[in-house]
């Protein structure tokens, strides 16, 4: 007993260290990927947000395994917690998608608002031109 | 971890017994941090879906830069102080649930106390946090002045607070709008390159939803925080009376409130990557 105490008492304080190392990780590239670190110097939206997915992930494993106990539960009642999370899956991708979409038509809006514009700019003046064609004829 | 099917394997679903080997307390406070995973899951994806429709969003190393003490310009600084606060009383937790296991009541309580400190600590911060946003940046729910730009461009004038008259500007580049003696300060500039060169514009809002998003996840999840603090003290108090020793239960209390403070803990970690990381 004193001997397993021992031992958990050093595992929890191996996975806060690790955990916070993560986390300064995490921020430093964040502040590095966007230029605050080295001057001038980017990284890509996409591939930026995946290493940091991946890295909150591994955090997420280590909170949810090693402090919430999950690795020595048994594994029928890991799955029952576990498996429908993963319907989450879906939703982001389905979502982010509809998000794209939402974009993709709030340029064309944009787009179409500024066309008008334009054609009702040019309708006034060819207007304006046949007014005075009328006039001339009488 | 191998597991043969045995004849006890059997007899496990055959009732008198929990078959997961786990109490009917710890398997429902799983269950409702599985449905409580859902409702943040829900938030965090509209706020990505909402976020990623959009042609531009302020940029957190920009509105997140703020120090208490009156310093600025210290991206993300603040927000991995509370992570850290918050990562650390999840460390307390643990310990705490495991002087539980030997038995150790004054254990139990000191690791306990320090949790609690650790909530508390993280609470202040984030009403420092919001009333930074709300008071001095003028964020709310339904205006959200800080954006960034579109286009290449040159401010015709300035704020007096960083910006100034002539200053270029590229797209991508942040802006908040001042608010004085009640009046919104949106700058002009002019746009230099593109089909809109020459074009003399005014700073527009940010994306409405922001503020509500913003306010409304973490204030959710303080809300998390503000209960865990509050069932943190109750089992606290149980615990150094004495009542879970009377009850010879092993200070389960104390790992039912652990498994929901470290969920808690689980839940900033998606918060902070994508309000503040990404």
């Amino acid at each position: 007993m004193g001997h397993d105490y021992e031992k958990s008492k050093k595992k929890a304080t191996q996975i806060i260290l690790i955990l916070a190392a993560i986390t300064i990780a995490e921020v430093l590239f964040a502040l590095a990927g966007k230029g605050h670190i080295v001057e001038g110097w980017h990284v890509p939206v996409a591939l930026m947000a995946g290493v940091m997915i991946i890295m909150s992930l591994v955090k997420a494993y280590l909170i949810v395994y090693e402090f919430m106990h999950m690795k020595y539960e048994m594994p029928s009642f890991v799955k029952s917690v576990l498996v429908p999370t993963l319907l989450l899956t879906w939703a982001i991708f389905a979502f982010f998608k509809e998000g794209d979409y939402w974009k993709m038509r709030r340029g064309l809006i944009d787009d179409k608002n500024n066309d008008r514009e334009q054609v009702d700019k040019t309708n006034k003046q060819e207007g304006a031109l046949f007014i005075i064609k009328e006039e001339n004829q009488h | 971890m191998t597991h043969h099917h045995t004849a006890e394997d059997e007899q496990l679903w055959e009732g008198g017994k929990s078959p997961f080997k786990i109490s009917y307390g710890k398997i429902m406070m799983w269950y409702f941090l599985l449905s409580d995973a859902f409702t943040f899951a829900g938030f965090l994806i509209a706020y990505g879906t909402l976020r990623v429709s959009m042609p531009t969003w302020p940029v957190p190393d920009f509105v997140f830069s703020t120090f208490p003490g009156g310093f600025h310009e210290k991206p993300l600084y603040f927000v991995t102080l509370m992570t850290f606060i918050l990562l650390f009383s999840s460390f307390t937790m643990v310990r705490a649930v495991q002087e539980g296991h030997r038995e150790n009541k004054n254990g139990v309580v000191f690791w306990m106390v320090l949790t609690i400190l650790g909530g508390i600590g993280f609470l202040a911060s984030q009403a420092w946090e919001w009333t930074t946003l709300i008071g001095a940046e003028h964020v709310s729910v339904t205006t959200n002045p800080f954006s960034a730009h579109t286009e290449h461009g040159v401010y015709l004038e300035g704020d007096g607070k960083g910006i100034n008259e002539g200053d270029v500007f590229q797209p991508g580049d942040s802006y908040l709008i001042h608010k004085h003696d009640g009046e919104w300060h949106n700058l002009k500039y002019k746009v230099t390159e593109g089909e809109n060169a020459g074009m003399i514009k005014q700073q527009s809002f940010g994306p409405k939803a922001f503020g509500a998003l913003f306010f409304f996840i973490t204030g959710f999840h303080g809300f998390h925080v503000l209960s865990g603090v509050i069932f943190l003290i109750i089992i606290a108090v149980n615990a150094a009376t004495g009542l879970y020793v009377e009850r010879r239960n092993g200070y389960e209390m104390v790992e039912k409130i652990g498994l929901y403070w470290h969920f808690v803990d689980l839940v900033w970690v998606f918060v902070f990557l994508v309000f503040y990381l990404i």
